[in-house]
């Protein structure tokens, strides 16, 4: 009589699918811009919200946006986090401070990092700028940006985030 | 029962690949013409949104809900989504109406399969331990399903012939189709096997778009005052997610779901079948019941343009573009999904 055989618990079955990804009409004319050094977004016919980086509609009314805006690389901290712990694959050493950024001219924020900080000492409202690699090496990614850094000015009040002229907070 | 009906449609020209354009910019164009054909601002106009798609076919997570971005949903919407086609949204929406949660529903389906290899992508919805892992495309399981009706007796090369020559006849007066022209059923013949016993030709092409509709009770149809079709009945069966334990040769399930949904209940002047391959439009035109009084897919139908996820909520659109324009009194549409014809869905439109 054969040996029983064991139970099957579990099996491997790796899943490879190749895809040609495209980013979108809107999200293109973005990512060429930012090729080139300049943060655009894209204007709301109905509401008038920017939004960076533009999708091709206003989630809020529902209608194309065409309009493109060129944006301040200086921008307002609306939220942040502090990270503590590594996360596999990530060559950033924790702690590092992750932000989301509403850049002057901008309805609404993006995630980046800053840097060059008193990581306790930051804050909502706090005033940033990037800080661009250098020019040789932009390519088509938001990391052509390598952090944002404090910038000496007053904060901006709660109620005016993500609501400030591409000229600032003085603008 | 409340009596629905659909009351918008617009469908997207099937393109083989529709270049850099995104999810959002795939559906607005549709979204702002049913809203135009009701003189609808938004979908904050309709009581419930709901919609049909698949992120595995363009291979990015979460497209579904960045194709939320393009409804305007502030203030918030009631929305929800199926990973199936859309006539299965459409399905939802009928249940969300007949319960009196909604009186008005947009209903959109949404596919981009150009990014990546869709018989190879759609693979990976059969069972995760036996048959997906041996990347069973969607091609290769169609072609033991030809196989079984030719050897039976049931189908012939020729009849499959005679079905692509038709839907490329049809598709030439439909200007959103893909594939379109005059072919002899010989000309089809001589081509060589793809992967046989069918040709290239027997398979739908890999197209993208979208599609979107507006259903309502009739009280809300009449008060939007645009011309509409009743939805009279609809049904949809599935059957066992493994091909090898169901009978191929047969569609159990659309027997079944026209018979609950009154496909029989009286004469049918069209009938918009979901059949991705040429075989299949004989199957189903059987298992539907009909025979020569229906025209059957008289836009050439998936086989002039395949849009995944969308193509069955397309088929119910179809029929009632028919009625409304005074070409057909009452219709039938079918939609499939899952590995040859597993899932399916029958739906009966009457005029006004």
């Amino acid at each position: 009589m054969s040996e029983p055989l064991a139970d099957v618990t579990g099996i491997k079955a790796p899943v490879y699918l190749k895809y040609r990804f495209t980013a979108g009409s809107a999200p293109a004319r973005f990512l060429c811009r930012l090729k080139e050094g300049v943060l655009t977004g894209q204007r709301c016919p109905r509401c008038s919200n920017v939004y960076i980086p533009p999708r091709g509609s206003c989630p809020a009314c529902g209608v194309p946006t065409e309009d493109e805006v060129v944006l301040s690389d200086k921008g307002t901290i609306q939220s942040f986090t502090i990270v503590s712990i590594p996360i596999p694959g990530n060559p950033i050493q924790p702690p590092y401070v992750v932000a989301n950024i509403v850049p002057d001219g901008a309805n609404i924020s993006f995630i980046h990092l800053l840097s060059e900080c008193v990581n306790e000492e930051v804050h909502i409202g706090q005033r940033v700028q990037a800080l661009w690699k250098p020019a040789e090496e932009w390519g088509h990614a938001m990391d052509n940006i390598r952090y944002f850094r404090p910038l000496d000015e007053p904060d901006v009040p709660v109620e005016r985030i993500g609501k400030l002229p591409v000229t600032g907070l003085e603008g | 029962m409340r009596e629905i009906a659909v009351v918008a449609y617009s469908q997207s020209p099937c393109v083989a690949d529709a270049g850099a354009t995104n999810e959002v910019e795939l559906i607005m164009p549709q979204l702002q013409a049913v809203y135009s054909q009701l003189g609808l601002a938004s979908a904050q106009d309709v009581d419930f949104v709901c919609s049909g798609s698949c992120d595995y076919l363009q291979g990015a997570a979460f497209a579904f809900v960045a194709g939320v971005d393009a409804l305007g949903a502030v203030p918030p919407i009631k929305e929800s989504h199926v990973e199936m086609d859309a006539a299965w949204a459409l399905y939802e929406a009928i249940l969300k109406i007949r319960m009196g949660h909604a009186d008005s529903a947009l209903i959109y389906g949404f596919g981009k399969s150009s990014p990546g290899e869709l018989p190879i992508v759609l693979s990976q919805r059969l069972d995760p331990y036996y048959l997906a892992p041996l990347w069973l495309d969607t091609v290769s399981l169609a072609a033991l399903q030809a196989r079984l009706l030719l050897d039976q007796d049931l189908v012939s090369e020729r009849d499959m012939a005679a079905v692509v020559a038709r839907s490329r006849r049809n598709a030439m007066d439909n200007p959103l189709a893909q594939l379109a022209g005059e072919f002899s059923i010989e000309e089809l013949l001589a081509e060589e096997h793809f992967v046989a016993p069918l040709r290239r030709a027997d398979c739908c092409p890999v197209s993208d778009g979208a599609a979107a509709m507006v259903i309502a009770t009739v009280e809300q149809a009449r008060a939007w005052g645009a011309p509409y079709a009743r939805i009279t009945g609809i049904d949809q069966r599935i059957e066992n997610h493994n091909p090898c334990l169901r009978d191929l040769t047969d569609s159990v399930s659309t027997r079944q779901a026209a018979a609950a949904a009154g496909v029989h209940r009286g004469p049918v002047d069209v009938a918009e079948i979901y059949a991705p391959f040429s075989h299949q439009e004989i199957l189903l035109t059987r298992a539907l019941g009909l025979d020569d009084s229906t025209l059957v897919n008289p836009g050439g139908g998936v086989l002039a343009g395949n849009l995944m996820m969308a193509s069955g909520l397309s088929r119910v659109g179809e029929v009632f573009r028919r009625i409304v324009d005074g070409k057909a009194g009452r219709g039938v549409a079918h939609a499939t999904s899952g590995p040859c014809l597993q899932h399916n869905l029958v739906a009966v439109l009457e005029g006004a």
